[in-house]
């Protein structure tokens, strides 16, 4: 054997190697990872559906903005000119681009109105459910034993309604409005967000990074802010997403039950409600709210899986 | 069961050094572990473990997976609780401090952690990770910056990466980070648990010389935690060999690795290849594998796998006393050190 003894790792030598870190700190920087804007474009142009989704949702945004603007008459206002002489709604034409419905409203007027309150319900009852449910799911996940089981068996009580009949049996109670089906929806849905979020904190607060800053001496709270939430950002994201879809369909059903958004307001399900009864001599009342509504939630789950994707969750933070 | 002869011996042998800033005396950690829905089980990890680390001084912890050697480690920095013992830090007893008092005890105490994929928070830049530990330490806002670039350049790193995410660094370099990052606070003890085993070969030997001039110019003391014993005979003082929760053997580096006592350590020795002797005749490999420490064998825990067992290794266990090669070691059949009659 030809190698020297002073190899052995046992003689107790170890041989000094040529400096590393200026070396890798190039490599380092020519590898660097594009941003998240850059990395967003790329996908979009690769993932036509991803496209036409997001800019569904930025479209609504805007015309739910804009909608004083962009509305061609007034939603509440009957127009007399609105029905035909026998009293029927008149169908789409070039005054009433939609058409209008039994009460002579125009359909397209409604629909813009009604867009600002699907989406302020959407967003609002989301963040609100956000909110609590990483609260509890993040509390839940951290503080284990005692408090993760009551927290988690309430949240089980809740989770164990079908979210529909649960909104509709706290809306029997509360009586309907605008701000009450925020509040219900936000009730029924935080539950979600609650069980994913204790997952990830479950599996994150394991996590070496974690328990470092705990031997280092951090404390809890900061500990919650610096190093858990973050890491939580984009499945909180993603889930808001899908959850602005969901909030959507639950407002469209209470409204259509005649238990969502008060009369005269415009909303979709309560147009739908109303149009089905004259579908066959008047279908554009049914179709147009059920198109929007169709599109819409489309829309947001696959800007949902689209931001799934890009942020993906799974592997966000993790080793790569 | 206490052995107070045993304890005491740890604590002679080391009033000829300087005083200990770690004492450890008879630690234990015992889990609960749950199996099928009623039953649960008792898994001794660490089982009567006692050791002391001068200041300057490095103890080496060797053993296979399994042998309770991490568990000591997440003890000492408290990640685990103590099921009983004691651990003394300067003098002062530590096992059973809480709330702030724990949080002031977690800064004298640092480790350096295996993985240096996860032990850095990949969302957190380089200089907030540094910088983390000094708010600990109660460095003021104000003055971070200059003692980031101050702790960066001690571990050879450019000051330029501060800015930088780990997922931008090499495994050596977030190895590095992590020294910083544990520096920062100025610990009195370091721990590094497999510190470097992620590491190339190459890389490896540069962490580990960063260690050794961290020794020499703060005089922290390492507790060095590795299943590598070349890695340890190149950074130990002192050696202390683990099986299935207890110390099996403890001395002086030089000791431990010129003659080793107990018949483990002999064959852990023995399956080291060696450069030098490579083709030559081979040491029968040690037959079996570690027992399963939720259910130890009863007496002496190695005795199914030794060449030496008689019949009281399989009843009784035998305490870590002096050898005749001069270093303590935990068994029946090797020869005690004579009695010194004062």
């Amino acid at each position: 054997m030809t190698a020297p003894p002073e190899g052995s790792f046992l003689s107790g030598q170890l041989p000094a190697a040529a400096e590393e870190p200026a070396a890798a700190a190039e490599l380092a920087a020519a590898y660097e990872e594009p941003g998240l804007g850059r990395r967003a474009l790329t996908s979009l142009r690769r993932d036509p559906v991803a496209l036409i989704s997001v800019l569904a949702v930025v479209v609504l945004a805007l015309v739910a903005v804009f909608a004083p603007l962009l509305a061609p008459h007034n939603p509440l206002q009957a127009y007399p000119n609105g029905l035909s002489a026998d009293g029927a709604p008149i169908a789409p034409g070039s005054q009433f681009l939609l058409g209008t419905d039994p009460n002579g409203r125009d359909v397209l007027s409604r629909l813009i109105y009604g867009a600002q309150v699907s989406l302020l319900v959407g967003v609002v009852a989301t963040s609100l459910a956000s909110i609590i449910g990483v609260l509890v799911g993040g509390i839940a996940g951290y503080a284990g034993g005692i408090v993760d089981s009551v927290l988690m068996r309430i949240t089980d009580v809740v989770l164990s309604f079908p979210i529909l009949l649960f909104c509709i049996a706290l809306i029997a109670i509360t009586g309907p409005s605008t701000r009450n089906v925020m509040l219900v929806i936000a009730f029924g849905y935080w539950t979600y967000l609650a069980r994913i979020v204790r997952g990830l904190v479950l599996s994150l607060k394991e996590r070496e990074f974690v328990i470092a800053a705990r031997t280092l001496g951090i404390g809890h709270s900061a500990i919650l802010r610096r190093h858990i939430l973050p890491h939580l950002v984009p499945a909180i994201i993603v889930y808001s997403t899908l959850g602005v879809a969901t909030s959507i369909l639950i407002e469209a059903s209470l409204s259509y039950l005649g238990i969502g958004v008060p009369l005269p307001q415009a909303s979709w399900g309560q147009m739908i409600s109303q149009g089905q009864q004259y579908f066959q001599s008047a279908p554009w009342l049914l179709i147009a709210p059920g198109v929007a509504l169709i599109v819409t939630v489309l829309a947001f789950n696959l800007a949902g899986d689209w931001l799934t994707d890009l942020l993906d969750p799974e592997t966000t933070g993790a080793r790569r | 069961m206490t052995d107070p002869a045993h304890v005491q011996s740890i604590a002679t042998e080391q009033t000829a050094a300087a005083p200990p800033v770690v004492d450890v005396r008879d630690l234990r950690v015992h889990f609960k572990v749950h199996r099928g829905l009623l039953g649960s089980q008792l898994v001794k990890a660490v089982d009567g473990v006692s050791f002391a680390i001068a200041a300057g001084e490095t103890l080496g912890l060797a053993g296979e997976s399994g042998s309770g050697k991490s568990t000591v480690a997440r003890t000492l920095v408290r990640i685990n609780r103590p099921t009983d013992g004691s651990v003394l830090l300067a003098g002062a007893e530590t096992a059973r401090l809480s709330g702030q008092d724990l949080r002031a005890y977690r800064r004298r105490m640092q480790m350096v952690y295996q993985d240096p994929y996860d032990s850095l928070d990949p969302k957190m830049t380089i200089k907030d990770a540094i910088g983390e530990g000094l708010s600990v330490r109660g460095v003021p806002r104000a003055r971070r910056k200059s003692e980031v670039e101050e702790l960066l350049a001690r571990v050879n790193l450019p000051v330029a990466l501060a800015g930088r995410y780990p997922g931008q660094l090499s495994g050596g370099q977030r190895q590095r980070v992590s020294i910083a990052r544990a520096l920062a606070v100025s610990p009195e003890v370091i721990i590094c648990d497999e510190a470097v085993a992620a590491l190339d070969v190459s890389i490896r030997a540069q962490v580990l010389n960063l260690l050794k001039d961290i020794q020499a110019d703060a005089g922290v003391s390492y507790l060095f935690i590795s299943h590598d014993l070349s890695t340890l005979r190149f950074m130990a003082d002192r050696i202390a060999i683990m099986y299935v929760g207890r110390l099996v053997e403890y001395g002086a580096a030089e000791q431990v690795f010129s003659q080793p006592a107990h018949p483990y350590t002999q064959a852990l020795m023995a399956a080291v290849p060696d450069i030098a002797n490579l083709g030559g005749p081979r040491p029968a490999p040690l037959p079996g594998e570690p027992p399963n420490p939720a259910s130890p064998p009863p007496g002496c825990a190695f005795h199914p796998r030794c060449p030496l067992a008689v019949d009281l290794c399989r009843t009784v266990a035998p305490p870590l006393v002096r050898k005749a090669t001069g270093q303590l070691a935990a068994c029946h059949v090797v020869p005690d050190a004579p009695e010194v009659t004062p």
